[in-house]
Protein backbone atom coordinates (compact mmCIF):
# COMPACT_ATOMS: atom_id res chain seq x y z
CA UNK A 1 0.00 0.00 0.00
CA UNK A 2 2.83 2.51 1.07
CA UNK A 3 4.54 2.03 -2.53
CA UNK A 4 1.35 2.21 -4.18
CA UNK A 5 0.84 5.90 -2.08
CA UNK A 6 3.97 7.11 -3.05
CA UNK A 7 3.30 5.60 -7.19
CA UNK A 8 0.56 8.02 -6.80
CA UNK A 9 3.18 10.94 -5.61
CA UNK A 10 5.00 10.53 -8.36
CA UNK A 11 2.24 10.54 -10.95
CA UNK A 12 0.42 13.73 -9.15
CA UNK A 13 3.97 15.41 -10.00
CA UNK A 14 3.60 14.66 -13.96
CA UNK A 15 -0.32 15.87 -13.69
CA UNK A 16 1.11 18.79 -11.77
CA UNK A 17 3.60 19.58 -14.42
CA UNK A 18 1.65 18.82 -17.24
CA UNK A 19 -1.29 21.01 -15.91
CA UNK A 20 1.38 23.84 -16.10
CA UNK A 21 2.82 23.18 -19.47
CA UNK A 22 0.16 21.09 -20.84
CA UNK A 23 2.83 19.62 -23.55
CA UNK A 24 1.37 16.39 -23.83
CA UNK A 25 -2.33 16.52 -23.77
CA UNK A 26 -2.80 19.20 -25.57
CA UNK A 27 -0.24 17.29 -29.10
CA UNK A 28 -1.15 14.21 -28.47
CA UNK A 29 -4.96 15.45 -28.90
CA UNK A 30 -4.28 17.46 -31.85
CA UNK A 31 -2.61 14.31 -33.58
CA UNK A 32 -4.58 12.36 -32.59
CA UNK A 33 -7.71 13.83 -34.53
CA UNK A 34 -5.41 14.76 -37.14
CA UNK A 35 -4.95 11.01 -37.73
CA UNK A 36 -8.11 10.46 -37.80
CA UNK A 37 -8.98 13.21 -40.45
CA UNK A 38 -5.93 11.64 -42.30
CA UNK A 39 -7.82 7.76 -42.39
CA UNK A 40 -10.97 10.01 -43.27
CA UNK A 41 -9.46 10.87 -46.72
CA UNK A 42 -7.81 7.71 -47.04
CA UNK A 43 -10.61 5.37 -46.36
CA UNK A 44 -13.99 7.07 -47.21
CA UNK A 45 -17.03 4.95 -48.19
CA UNK A 46 -20.36 3.47 -46.72
CA UNK A 47 -21.62 3.54 -43.65
CA UNK A 48 -21.23 -0.06 -42.92
CA UNK A 49 -17.84 -0.27 -44.67
CA UNK A 50 -16.99 2.39 -41.90
CA UNK A 51 -18.11 0.11 -39.03
CA UNK A 52 -15.54 -2.50 -39.99
CA UNK A 53 -12.88 -0.06 -40.62
CA UNK A 54 -13.67 1.88 -37.61
CA UNK A 55 -11.72 -0.43 -34.72
CA UNK A 56 -8.54 -0.64 -37.08
CA UNK A 57 -8.47 3.37 -37.44
CA UNK A 58 -9.04 3.65 -33.59
CA UNK A 59 -6.35 1.38 -32.53
CA UNK A 60 -3.87 2.50 -35.34
CA UNK A 61 -4.43 6.26 -33.60
CA UNK A 62 -4.14 5.11 -30.44
CA UNK A 63 -1.15 3.25 -31.03
CA UNK A 64 0.36 6.06 -32.33
CA UNK A 65 -0.90 8.76 -29.88
CA UNK A 66 0.73 6.18 -27.28
CA UNK A 67 4.29 6.09 -28.59
CA UNK A 68 3.84 10.20 -28.56
CA UNK A 69 2.82 9.90 -25.20
CA UNK A 70 5.23 7.77 -23.76
CA UNK A 71 8.29 9.38 -25.96
CA UNK A 72 7.41 12.54 -23.30
CA UNK A 73 7.71 10.82 -20.33
CA UNK A 74 10.96 10.40 -19.80
CA UNK A 75 12.43 12.85 -21.99
CA UNK A 76 11.49 15.85 -20.28
CA UNK A 77 13.12 13.87 -17.42
CA UNK A 78 16.51 13.53 -18.88
CA UNK A 79 16.37 16.68 -20.38
CA UNK A 80 16.17 18.97 -17.23
CA UNK A 81 17.92 16.22 -15.53
CA UNK A 82 15.11 15.28 -13.14
CA UNK A 83 15.48 11.77 -13.46
CA UNK A 84 18.59 11.82 -10.95
CA UNK A 85 16.42 13.95 -8.39
CA UNK A 86 13.98 10.99 -9.00
CA UNK A 87 16.49 8.25 -8.56
CA UNK A 88 17.44 10.28 -5.19
CA UNK A 89 14.54 10.16 -3.46
CA UNK A 90 14.22 7.58 -0.81
CA UNK A 91 11.74 5.31 -2.86
CA UNK A 92 12.78 1.87 -5.09
CA UNK A 93 13.27 2.01 -8.80
CA UNK A 94 10.32 0.10 -9.18
CA UNK A 95 8.24 2.93 -7.49
CA UNK A 96 9.20 5.39 -9.83
CA UNK A 97 8.14 3.13 -12.59
CA UNK A 98 4.84 2.72 -11.13
CA UNK A 99 4.50 6.29 -10.77
CA UNK A 100 5.19 6.95 -14.61
CA UNK A 101 3.34 4.31 -15.10
CA UNK A 102 0.45 5.71 -13.40
CA UNK A 103 1.11 9.02 -15.07
CA UNK A 104 1.22 8.06 -18.61
CA UNK A 105 -2.05 5.59 -18.22
CA UNK A 106 -4.04 9.12 -16.86
CA UNK A 107 -2.62 10.69 -19.80
CA UNK A 108 -3.61 8.30 -22.41
CA UNK A 109 -7.31 7.95 -20.67
CA UNK A 110 -7.82 11.84 -20.74
CA UNK A 111 -7.25 12.19 -24.73
CA UNK A 112 -9.20 9.13 -25.36
CA UNK A 113 -11.77 10.34 -23.50
CA UNK A 114 -11.86 13.10 -25.65
CA UNK A 115 -11.41 11.28 -29.48
CA UNK A 116 -13.45 8.57 -28.64
CA UNK A 117 -16.48 11.26 -28.77
CA UNK A 118 -14.82 12.72 -31.57
CA UNK A 119 -14.35 9.67 -33.54
CA UNK A 120 -18.16 8.88 -32.68
CA UNK A 121 -18.86 12.40 -34.29
CA UNK A 122 -17.08 12.73 -37.15
CA UNK A 123 -17.67 8.81 -38.50
CA UNK A 124 -21.10 8.71 -37.12
CA UNK A 125 -19.90 5.12 -35.45
CA UNK A 126 -20.94 4.20 -31.67
CA UNK A 127 -18.02 3.75 -30.22
CA UNK A 128 -19.28 5.31 -26.37
CA UNK A 129 -20.38 1.44 -25.39
CA UNK A 130 -19.34 -0.23 -22.25
CA UNK A 131 -17.62 -3.10 -23.86
CA UNK A 132 -15.34 -0.06 -25.69
CA UNK A 133 -14.63 1.67 -22.87
CA UNK A 134 -13.75 -1.57 -21.41
CA UNK A 135 -11.52 -2.74 -24.19
CA UNK A 136 -10.18 0.75 -23.96
CA UNK A 137 -8.99 0.96 -20.28
CA UNK A 138 -7.62 -2.28 -20.18
CA UNK A 139 -5.66 -2.05 -23.35
CA UNK A 140 -4.38 1.79 -22.69
CA UNK A 141 -3.05 -0.20 -19.59
CA UNK A 142 -1.08 -2.47 -21.60
CA UNK A 143 0.66 0.20 -23.76
CA UNK A 144 1.70 2.05 -21.34
CA UNK A 145 3.14 -1.07 -18.70
CA UNK A 146 4.95 -1.71 -21.76
CA UNK A 147 6.14 1.86 -23.11
CA UNK A 148 7.12 3.03 -19.92
CA UNK A 149 9.65 0.56 -19.68
CA UNK A 150 10.61 1.23 -23.46
CA UNK A 151 10.59 4.78 -23.16
CA UNK A 152 13.45 5.01 -20.05
CA UNK A 153 15.02 2.60 -22.50
CA UNK A 154 14.94 4.79 -25.19
CA UNK A 155 15.91 8.09 -23.68
CA UNK A 156 19.16 6.55 -22.66
CA UNK A 157 20.47 5.91 -26.27
CA UNK A 158 22.08 7.59 -28.90
CA UNK A 159 18.37 7.95 -30.73
CA UNK A 160 16.35 8.36 -28.10
CA UNK A 161 12.74 9.06 -29.84
CA UNK A 162 13.50 7.38 -32.85
CA UNK A 163 13.82 3.99 -30.51
CA UNK A 164 10.55 3.38 -29.18
CA UNK A 165 8.27 2.87 -32.23
CA UNK A 166 10.77 0.13 -33.10
CA UNK A 167 10.48 -1.78 -29.96
CA UNK A 168 7.07 -0.43 -28.92
CA UNK A 169 4.95 -1.92 -31.62
CA UNK A 170 6.17 -5.49 -32.33
CA UNK A 171 6.02 -5.97 -28.61
CA UNK A 172 2.32 -4.78 -28.40
CA UNK A 173 1.36 -6.81 -31.33
CA UNK A 174 -0.52 -8.93 -29.67
CA UNK A 175 -2.63 -6.67 -27.61
CA UNK A 176 -3.23 -4.02 -30.93
CA UNK A 177 -4.54 -7.38 -32.65
CA UNK A 178 -6.59 -8.12 -29.12
CA UNK A 179 -8.23 -5.07 -29.32
CA UNK A 180 -9.22 -4.68 -33.03
CA UNK A 181 -10.76 -8.35 -32.41
CA UNK A 182 -12.62 -7.41 -29.43
CA UNK A 183 -13.73 -3.71 -30.87
CA UNK A 184 -15.08 -5.54 -34.36
CA UNK A 185 -17.01 -7.66 -31.89
CA UNK A 186 -18.50 -4.62 -30.19
CA UNK A 187 -19.19 -2.82 -32.97
CA UNK A 188 -20.96 -5.36 -34.52
CA UNK A 189 -23.23 -5.81 -31.55
CA UNK A 190 -21.91 -9.05 -30.36
CA UNK A 191 -22.85 -10.35 -26.93
CA UNK A 192 -20.46 -9.63 -23.81
CA UNK A 193 -19.82 -13.30 -23.98
CA UNK A 194 -17.50 -13.61 -26.81
CA UNK A 195 -15.94 -10.09 -26.38
CA UNK A 196 -15.05 -10.98 -22.20
CA UNK A 197 -13.06 -13.71 -23.77
CA UNK A 198 -10.85 -11.44 -25.20
CA UNK A 199 -10.66 -9.23 -22.79
CA UNK A 200 -9.47 -11.82 -20.54
CA UNK A 201 -6.65 -12.32 -23.01
CA UNK A 202 -6.18 -8.11 -23.18
CA UNK A 203 -6.18 -8.37 -19.00
CA UNK A 204 -3.77 -11.24 -19.12
CA UNK A 205 -0.81 -9.61 -21.33
CA UNK A 206 -1.37 -6.22 -18.99
CA UNK A 207 -0.74 -8.43 -15.62
CA UNK A 208 2.16 -10.42 -17.71
CA UNK A 209 3.61 -7.50 -18.90
CA UNK A 210 3.14 -5.33 -15.73
CA UNK A 211 4.63 -8.08 -13.38
CA UNK A 212 7.91 -8.26 -15.97
CA UNK A 213 8.46 -4.19 -16.61
CA UNK A 214 7.89 -3.96 -13.03
CA UNK A 215 10.60 -6.42 -12.26
CA UNK A 216 13.53 -4.70 -15.15
CA UNK A 217 12.60 -1.63 -14.71
CA UNK A 218 15.47 -1.21 -12.29
CA UNK A 219 18.38 -2.30 -14.65
CA UNK A 220 17.14 0.44 -17.13
CA UNK A 221 17.48 3.35 -15.35
CA UNK A 222 20.65 2.14 -13.09
CA UNK A 223 23.48 4.64 -12.31
CA UNK B 1 39.12 -27.32 -30.89
CA UNK B 2 35.74 -27.03 -30.05
CA UNK B 3 35.47 -25.32 -33.36
CA UNK B 4 37.10 -27.90 -35.21
CA UNK B 5 35.07 -30.42 -33.83
CA UNK B 6 31.65 -28.76 -34.41
CA UNK B 7 32.77 -28.15 -37.84
CA UNK B 8 33.27 -32.07 -38.45
CA UNK B 9 30.39 -33.18 -37.60
CA UNK B 10 28.01 -30.67 -39.08
CA UNK B 11 29.84 -31.47 -41.85
CA UNK B 12 29.38 -34.90 -41.82
CA UNK B 13 25.68 -34.34 -40.66
CA UNK B 14 24.80 -32.26 -43.17
CA UNK B 15 26.08 -34.50 -46.05
CA UNK B 16 23.81 -37.51 -44.65
CA UNK B 17 21.07 -34.72 -44.36
CA UNK B 18 21.09 -33.57 -48.08
CA UNK B 19 21.22 -37.54 -49.18
CA UNK B 20 17.94 -38.38 -46.81
CA UNK B 21 16.28 -35.20 -47.56
CA UNK B 22 16.72 -35.63 -51.50
CA UNK B 23 17.15 -39.02 -51.95
CA UNK B 24 15.83 -41.42 -49.07
CA UNK B 25 12.93 -39.67 -48.17
CA UNK B 26 9.41 -40.33 -50.03
CA UNK B 27 7.79 -37.93 -52.24
CA UNK B 28 4.96 -36.64 -51.66
CA UNK B 29 1.91 -35.62 -53.92
CA UNK B 30 3.03 -31.73 -53.58
CA UNK B 31 6.32 -32.80 -55.52
CA UNK B 32 9.65 -32.18 -54.87
CA UNK B 33 8.98 -28.50 -54.08
CA UNK B 34 7.56 -30.01 -50.62
CA UNK B 35 11.28 -31.29 -49.72
CA UNK B 36 12.06 -27.61 -48.23
CA UNK B 37 9.92 -29.22 -45.32
CA UNK B 38 13.46 -30.07 -44.41
CA UNK B 39 15.41 -27.19 -43.91
CA UNK B 40 12.42 -24.90 -43.41
CA UNK B 41 11.09 -26.82 -40.00
CA UNK B 42 14.42 -27.17 -38.62
CA UNK B 43 15.01 -23.85 -39.32
CA UNK B 44 12.45 -22.54 -37.62
CA UNK B 45 13.17 -24.61 -34.21
CA UNK B 46 16.65 -23.49 -34.48
CA UNK B 47 15.28 -19.59 -34.56
CA UNK B 48 13.37 -20.44 -31.57
CA UNK B 49 16.75 -22.11 -29.31
CA UNK B 50 18.35 -19.31 -30.51
CA UNK B 51 15.83 -16.84 -28.99
CA UNK B 52 15.83 -18.68 -25.65
CA UNK B 53 19.45 -18.94 -25.23
CA UNK B 54 19.24 -15.11 -25.81
CA UNK B 55 16.63 -15.00 -22.54
CA UNK B 56 18.57 -17.18 -20.36
CA UNK B 57 22.28 -15.76 -21.28
CA UNK B 58 19.97 -12.31 -20.67
CA UNK B 59 18.77 -13.45 -17.18
CA UNK B 60 22.20 -14.22 -16.36
CA UNK B 61 23.89 -11.11 -17.54
CA UNK B 62 21.52 -8.88 -15.16
CA UNK B 63 22.47 -11.43 -12.17
CA UNK B 64 26.15 -11.83 -12.75
CA UNK B 65 26.71 -8.51 -14.36
CA UNK B 66 30.00 -10.75 -16.39
CA UNK B 67 30.09 -9.24 -19.82
CA UNK B 68 30.65 -12.70 -20.65
CA UNK B 69 26.99 -13.46 -20.84
CA UNK B 70 26.16 -10.54 -23.12
CA UNK B 71 28.75 -11.93 -25.95
CA UNK B 72 26.73 -15.07 -25.51
CA UNK B 73 23.60 -12.80 -25.82
CA UNK B 74 23.95 -11.07 -28.83
CA UNK B 75 25.60 -13.96 -30.53
CA UNK B 76 23.05 -16.46 -30.59
CA UNK B 77 20.18 -13.33 -31.27
CA UNK B 78 22.62 -12.66 -34.47
CA UNK B 79 22.29 -16.56 -35.41
CA UNK B 80 19.04 -16.47 -34.47
CA UNK B 81 17.84 -13.72 -36.65
CA UNK B 82 19.84 -15.48 -39.18
CA UNK B 83 17.80 -18.48 -38.99
CA UNK B 84 14.10 -16.57 -38.76
CA UNK B 85 15.11 -14.78 -42.29
CA UNK B 86 15.60 -18.08 -43.36
CA UNK B 87 13.03 -19.87 -42.43
CA UNK B 88 10.87 -16.91 -43.33
CA UNK B 89 12.16 -16.86 -46.82
CA UNK B 90 11.83 -20.87 -47.16
CA UNK B 91 8.83 -20.47 -46.40
CA UNK B 92 7.77 -17.78 -48.69
CA UNK B 93 9.34 -20.49 -51.36
CA UNK B 94 7.57 -23.04 -50.14
CA UNK B 95 3.99 -20.89 -49.87
CA UNK B 96 3.95 -19.85 -53.73
CA UNK B 97 3.65 -23.26 -55.42
CA UNK B 98 1.63 -24.60 -52.52
CA UNK B 99 -0.82 -21.65 -51.52
CA UNK B 100 0.04 -19.89 -54.86
CA UNK B 101 1.08 -16.84 -52.87
CA UNK B 102 4.53 -15.51 -51.73
CA UNK B 103 2.68 -14.28 -48.50
CA UNK B 104 -0.42 -14.47 -46.55
CA UNK B 105 -1.17 -12.92 -42.97
CA UNK B 106 -1.31 -16.75 -41.55
CA UNK B 107 -1.05 -17.47 -37.85
CA UNK B 108 2.30 -18.47 -37.99
CA UNK B 109 3.83 -16.65 -40.84
CA UNK B 110 2.45 -13.39 -38.87
CA UNK B 111 4.12 -14.44 -35.57
CA UNK B 112 7.55 -15.33 -37.21
CA UNK B 113 7.52 -12.06 -38.87
CA UNK B 114 6.70 -10.09 -35.49
CA UNK B 115 9.24 -11.96 -33.89
CA UNK B 116 12.07 -11.27 -36.50
CA UNK B 117 11.11 -7.70 -35.89
CA UNK B 118 11.53 -7.76 -32.37
CA UNK B 119 14.96 -9.24 -32.49
CA UNK B 120 15.55 -6.80 -35.36
CA UNK B 121 14.54 -3.83 -32.68
CA UNK B 122 17.49 -5.78 -30.51
CA UNK B 123 20.11 -5.31 -33.00
CA UNK B 124 19.26 -1.69 -33.98
CA UNK B 125 19.08 -0.49 -30.58
CA UNK B 126 22.53 -2.34 -29.33
CA UNK B 127 23.83 -0.03 -32.65
CA UNK B 128 22.50 3.15 -30.84
CA UNK B 129 24.69 2.78 -27.19
CA UNK B 130 28.15 3.00 -27.43
CA UNK B 131 29.06 2.24 -23.78
CA UNK B 132 29.52 -1.28 -23.36
CA UNK B 133 27.57 -1.90 -20.09
CA UNK B 134 24.76 0.11 -20.87
CA UNK B 135 24.46 -1.97 -24.09
CA UNK B 136 24.17 -5.31 -22.42
CA UNK B 137 22.21 -4.12 -19.64
CA UNK B 138 19.51 -2.57 -22.00
CA UNK B 139 19.74 -5.85 -24.72
CA UNK B 140 19.23 -8.13 -22.20
CA UNK B 141 16.18 -6.46 -21.24
CA UNK B 142 15.05 -6.36 -24.56
CA UNK B 143 15.90 -9.87 -24.55
CA UNK B 144 13.80 -10.96 -21.89
CA UNK B 145 10.71 -9.12 -23.04
CA UNK B 146 11.26 -10.03 -26.51
CA UNK B 147 11.37 -14.28 -25.68
CA UNK B 148 8.53 -13.24 -22.96
CA UNK B 149 6.13 -12.10 -25.98
CA UNK B 150 7.16 -14.85 -27.86
CA UNK B 151 4.51 -17.39 -26.82
CA UNK B 152 1.86 -14.23 -25.93
CA UNK B 153 2.07 -13.39 -30.22
CA UNK B 154 1.60 -17.13 -30.71
CA UNK B 155 -1.12 -17.19 -28.51
CA UNK B 156 -2.93 -14.40 -30.06
CA UNK B 157 -2.62 -15.24 -33.54
CA UNK B 158 -3.72 -18.16 -33.26
CA UNK B 159 -7.19 -17.24 -31.41
CA UNK B 160 -7.01 -14.52 -34.47
CA UNK B 161 -6.89 -17.06 -37.44
CA UNK B 162 -4.65 -20.10 -38.63
CA UNK B 163 -4.78 -21.76 -41.66
CA UNK B 164 -0.92 -23.65 -41.27
CA UNK B 165 -1.01 -27.49 -42.62
CA UNK B 166 -1.48 -30.14 -39.92
CA UNK B 167 1.14 -32.12 -39.48
CA UNK B 168 -1.06 -35.46 -39.60
CA UNK B 169 0.60 -39.29 -39.30
CA UNK B 170 3.75 -39.35 -41.04
CA UNK B 171 5.79 -41.64 -42.99
CA UNK B 172 8.49 -43.01 -41.00
CA UNK B 173 10.95 -42.23 -43.66
CA UNK B 174 10.11 -39.08 -43.45
CA UNK B 175 9.98 -38.74 -39.33
CA UNK B 176 13.77 -40.05 -39.90
CA UNK B 177 15.17 -37.20 -42.14
CA UNK B 178 13.24 -34.50 -40.56
CA UNK B 179 15.03 -35.86 -36.97
CA UNK B 180 18.45 -35.82 -38.97
CA UNK B 181 17.43 -32.00 -40.62
CA UNK B 182 17.10 -31.44 -36.87
CA UNK B 183 20.31 -32.33 -35.73
CA UNK B 184 22.26 -31.11 -38.47
CA UNK B 185 20.76 -27.69 -37.87
CA UNK B 186 21.54 -27.62 -34.22
CA UNK B 187 24.93 -28.57 -34.85
CA UNK B 188 25.43 -25.70 -37.46
CA UNK B 189 23.51 -23.47 -34.82
CA UNK B 190 26.30 -24.63 -31.97
CA UNK B 191 29.17 -24.10 -34.64
CA UNK B 192 28.22 -20.63 -35.88
CA UNK B 193 27.54 -19.97 -32.46
CA UNK B 194 30.93 -20.40 -31.15
CA UNK B 195 32.81 -19.09 -34.30
CA UNK B 196 30.82 -15.66 -33.48
CA UNK B 197 31.40 -15.83 -29.68
CA UNK B 198 35.46 -16.51 -30.51
CA UNK B 199 35.09 -13.64 -33.07
CA UNK B 200 33.66 -11.19 -29.66
CA UNK B 201 36.40 -12.49 -27.81
CA UNK B 202 39.05 -11.94 -30.24
CA UNK B 203 37.67 -8.30 -30.85
CA UNK B 204 37.15 -7.79 -27.10
CA UNK B 205 41.13 -8.66 -27.15
CA UNK B 206 42.19 -6.20 -30.05
CA UNK B 207 39.98 -3.64 -28.04
CA UNK B 208 41.89 -3.75 -24.67
CA UNK B 209 45.34 -4.00 -26.59
CA UNK B 210 44.03 -0.82 -28.48
CA UNK B 211 43.28 0.71 -25.67
CA UNK B 212 46.29 0.20 -23.87
CA UNK B 213 48.49 1.01 -26.80
CA UNK B 214 47.22 4.84 -26.36
CA UNK B 215 47.87 5.20 -23.15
Amino acid sequence: MKTLNKALVIAWKDILSETRTKEIISSVLVFSILVIVIFNFAFSGSQQTMISLAPGILWVTFAFAGVLSLNRAFIQEKDDDCLEGLMMCPVGRETIYLGKMLGSLFFMLFVEAIVLPVFALLFNVNVISLPLIAITVLTTLGFVTIGTLFSALAVNTKAREMVLPILFFPIVAPIIISAVSASGMALGGESWGSISSWLGVIAAFDVIFLVVSYFVFSFVIEE
Amino acid sequence: MKIKILLGVSTVLMLVALYMVFIFAPETESGVVQRIFYFHIPLAWIAFLAFFVVFVASIMYLWKRDIKWDAFASSSAEVGLVFTTLFLLTGSIWAKPEWGVWWTWDSRLTSSLILWLIYIAYFIIRSYISEEGQRARFSSVIGIIGFIDVPIVVITIFLWRTAHPRIEAMDPRVTATLMVSIATFTALYFLLFALRLAMKQDEDKLNRLKAFLRR
